[in-house]
């Protein structure tokens, strides 16, 4: 068995595990290569049909195409769709760089806080019809108990301490130091009322497995990734205002794998394009202690 | 294809070419984990550029001698990915393959991360001071690796330049230890005479120990083989769901599972533990690529039949060794919890895909790691317990709530492996030792029996549940004495008669005189089980013929809907507590007032039959 293959196994043993445990559950879709990489398993753990919802926390800083992507692959995949958004603070401009805030209290107040309400359902949530093709409120407002995200124990620092099944307290709040031991292929499925569990299927894959799959299953993913003749890719995605693409010439998966491989990216960290991660130490972990995915 | 000798963790585990491998290193604190590994990092050249002088540079300054541990400690300072080591892992790599050392020592809820770790790991170093020599946890941590299922273990004898490089004092802590590795059956890939501070036979063969011929550490890692699949043995699946998604016009009805052992192919006949139930393979299925159903792989099938199948069975081959249904058994457990673990106190056992409330019975070993030298022969002393408290690893009996599938761990890894969950959380795991015999045992091997020899009817039960328009179904009408349990069942019988259903009423008095007419004792007390069991048998056969079945019985128990459901499938079945006044342990799914509302009573039974789908509305 190759090692693609028993990442996959893994990966979708773990979808199944979520899946069977955890009634009111959602996937993280960033519309990133690494969780389109997990939507895809979520197609192989399903036999082609994706039967959990997909949050989408929508910063409205996001590049344009990515919207573009999500929606086209929600009707042809038939997904359930919900968006997420911090009006409140998109309203009031307590955002980066319009408003006088720093780029982690921008990333606090869109994605952070915007994460929280959503998953807990104290803010609006839309769905996708499919009918009428448009976003509309939800009128479910129940809490997620379970989330996958698709993290990669290489992203940095502190994702690698992190669990396939990893619990949040109450606020969200991640306890680092004191986490339940996993044995073997058991994981945290129990939880008590008010905490959730983040799923983390993609914990073991690195940048370069993901862009392995890619190519050898033949997923699509958003065009920004490539080079389109103007000599710059994105080799991670998030808000224009603090994500800027890396020179390169790879146009397809195959000349990324090449690149990342043996070329000038063999040993520079894929969020190096990531302008807040530098203002918090270099690493996330803040951020992800209070609930950052 | 080549890649520099140090990559980013980010970029080099290869699923073509490049293997990796995850490895722990255990072993008693202060007997040179940290050094070993920052040996090893230094020699496989797996450092960033000028870290090795920046460290001496800081040790001189400071005037205290320099440690290859500090490495790590002055690598995990700075935060930030490196390419040496994260908040968990510490990497380096040799000519042949990447090795990743998960949950590298130093943290301080060690046992809890190197359970995780060794959980993902292939292979082992256990650290083991020349001078100090076999410690508390170079025992304790060695039975974890046996029970943690870790069969490539490298005992790094260390220190060896203290001991003046001397064979006996290797040969000495070699004895020693070998005596305690006999006792739990754990052999070890090999011993090896290494100085972590000196460097000798790290990654070069030392110049120190001309008696030692062996391999150095890093060729001994190198040697190691990865243990291949178990594809050609008996086939296992803990089933995890059993999927029907319509959407698309889908009529797949797909049982999925990750297969632990053996391989399966379309037409397989299966038997599902512990139902008995049995099936033939009509399709492998997979998304986007061709089907591969072996060892290691998540996998799904459909069945020839429409069977009741359900999460925690375990899928076996017909004609194969089966795994043991049994609701007692022996097993090995290491305890991680904050509170202690009582004797007789409930907790959630998962195993495979079974979840089931149980408790131990008896604590019968406790592994006594404190033991002086072994040879002693006493490293695990028989000591009566009521409890296990943190970091204790002990024999125990447990007891399940109801029996479920599994095999001994020596027979087949992945399912003789299980967690225990305490106030929602994994407290700690233990691998089973043996099956025990239970009392429900008698019922389950008849059950099991009888679905073997079963003649299968051509027609099919959908077929049968379509024509009749109803799903077989089983329902329990029991309550006190006088509550009006037969009135209620009466009354449902017309109504549902009246509707076109094909349905029929059983007394469990009516099956005492004759088919329980060789059992004396009427009363029921001490036949009790084989009434019960013959009632459930006989409900079986009507099951079976599409009708739904009303039976009423006094104050039936929990222990008397096992036995039952030992022999219905729990899906078909419907329980009602008739009377105000509950005086059992049994678990219902309906509470009805009895006496002169048996009309009313029999109307909410037949709505729940409706929203259970049992019968359709009208």
């Amino acid at each position: 068995m190759s090692h693609l293959d028993e990442l996959e196994s893994i990966s979708v043993h773990i979808l199944r595990e979520a899946y069977a445990n955890f009634k009111h559950l959602g996937m993280l879709w960033s519309i990133g290569k690494d969780s389109t990489v997990l939507l895809w398993l979520a197609r192989k753990a399903f036999f082609g049909h994706v039967p959990i919802p997909l949050v989408h926390i929508d910063t409205t800083y996001k590049i344009p195409e990515m919207i573009t992507y999500r929606d086209r692959l929600t009707r042809e995949w038939r997904l359930t769709m919900l968006v997420g958004t911090n009006r409140a603070a998109v309203e009031a401009g307590t955002t980066y760089p319009l408003g006088a805030v720093d780029r982690l209290t921008c990333c606090r107040l869109l994605k952070t806080q915007a994460l929280k309400d959503t998953l807990g359902g104290q803010s609006e949530r839309l769905r996708f019809n499919h009918a009428s093709d448009r976003y509309e409120p939800d009128p479910s407002t129940e809490p997620f108990t379970g989330i996958i995200v698709g993290a990669r124990a290489d992203e940095e620092g502190s994702r690698s301490k992190e669990r396939y099944f990893s619990a949040r307290d109450q606020h969200s709040e991640w306890n680092v130091a004191d986490q339940p031991p996993e044995f073997w292929s058991q994981y945290k499925t129990d939880f008590a009322p008010g905490t959730h569990v983040r799923i983390h299927p993609l914990l073991d894959w690195t940048e370069l497995n993901i862009w392995e799959y890619i190519e050898r299953e033949h997923i699509p993913t958003v065009s920004l990734y490539y080079n389109r003749g103007d000599g710059k890719r994105y080799r991670s995605l998030g808000c224009y205002p603090c994500t800027l693409p890396v020179e390169s010439e790879a146009r397809n998966p195959a000349e990324i794998i090449r690149e990342l491989k043996t070329g000038k990216f063999a040993n520079i960290a894929e969020r190096s394009g990531r302008a807040q991660d530098k203002e918090d130490g270099g690493g996330l972990e803040t951020l992800r202690r209070e609930g950052y995915m | 294809m080549t890649m520099p000798l140090a990559t980013s963790p980010a970029v080099s585990a290869d699923g073509a070419a490049e293997t990796f491998m995850p490895i722990v290193i255990v072993g008693h604190v202060d007997h040179g984990k940290s050094t070993v590994i920052g040996r090893l990092l230094a020699d496989t050249n797996s450092l960033p550029q000028g870290k090795l002088e920046q460290v001496r540079a800081a040790c001189e300054r400071d005037s205290r001698p320099f440690e290859y541990a500090f490495l790590i400690d002055a690598l995990r300072d700075e935060r930030a990915q490196n390419i040496t080591i994260d908040a968990a892992r510490v990497f380096f790599r040799s000519e042949r393959r990447r090795y990743i050392i998960i949950d590298a020592p130093g943290h301080i809820e060690f046992v809890k991360n190197m359970v995780t770790g060794a959980s993902r790991a292939e292979a082992a170093l256990l650290v083991i001071d020349a001078e100090e020599g076999v410690r508390e946890n170079s025992r304790r941590h060695g039975y974890l690796l046996w029970m943690l299922g870790i069969k490539k273990v490298i005992v790094l004898v260390n220190k060896m330049d203290l001991v003046g490089y001397r064979q006996s004092a290797f040969d000495a802590v070699c004895r020693d230890y070998q005596a305690f590795l006999d006792e739990i059956g754990l052999k070890p890939v090999g011993y090896l005479p290494v100085s972590g501070r000196q460097g000798d036979n790290i990654a070069a063969a030392s110049g120190e120990m001309p008696w030692y011929t062996g391999p150095h550490v890093l060729a001994a890692l190198d040697a190691l083989e990865k243990e291949p699949p178990a594809t050609d043995r008996p086939f296992r699946m803990p089933v995890q769901d059993i999927y029907r998604f319509t959407a698309f016009g889908d009529a797949r009805r797909i049982v999925a599972g990750r297969i632990t052992s053996g391989s399966l192919q379309a037409g397989d006949a299966l038997v599902f533990y512990p139902s008995g139930k049995r099936s033939a393979v009509k399709t492998l299925e997979a998304f986007n690529g061709a089907p591969r159903a072996w060892a290691g792989r998540s996998a799904g099938f459909t069945l020839e039949e429409q069977i009741y199948v359900q999460r925690g069975e375990i899928a076996a081959r017909v004609g194969e060794p089966a795994p043991r249904v049994t609701s007692r058994l022996r097993a090995s457990v290491l305890w991680l919890g904050r509170q202690p673990l009582r004797a007789r106190q409930e907790f959630w056992l998962k195993l495979g895909t079974a979840k089931v409330k149980a408790e131990i019975e008896a604590i019968t070993r406790v592994v006594d790691a404190s033991q002086g030298a072994a040879g002693q022969s006493a490293a695990m002393a028989a000591a009566p317990a009521m409890r296990l408290n943190r970091h204790d690893v002990a024999e125990c009996v447990l007891v399940l709530k109801r029996a479920i599938a599994f095999d001994p761990a020596s027979e087949f890894t992945d399912t003789g492996r299980f967690v225990i969950v305490v106030d929602h959380e994994i407290g700690g795991g233990g691998i089973v030792l043996e099956a025990l015999d239970d009392a429900r045992g008698w019922v389950r091997e008849a059950v099991v029996l009888r679905n073997l020899k079963w003649e299968k009817s051509a027609i099919a039960a959908e077929t049968r549940a379509e024509r009749y328009n109803q799903r077989a179904s089983l329902v329990l009408i029991t309550g006190s004495a006088g509550a009006g349990r037969k009135a209620v069942a009466r009354a449902l019988e017309a109504r549902l008669f009246d509707s076109g259903k094909i349905v029929y009423y059983l007394a469990i008095g009516s099956v005492l005189y004759g088919v329980d007419a060789d059992l004396q004792d009427k009363d029921r007390a001490t036949h009790r089980a084989e009434h019960i069991r013959r009632l459930a048998e006989v409900a079986h056969i009507l099951l079976d013929a599409g009708v739904i079945l009303i039976v009423t019985a006094r104050e039936l128990t929990l222990a008397d809907l096992e036995i039952v459901k030992t022999a219905v499938d729990p899906g078909q079945l419907e329980t009602i507590w008739v009377g105000d006044a509950v005086t059992t342990d049994l678990p219902f799914d309906l509470h009805l007032p009895g006496g002169e509302q048996a009309e009313a009573a029999a109307l909410q039974i037949k709505r729940r039959l409706q929203d259970r789908g049992v019968i359709f509305s009208p």
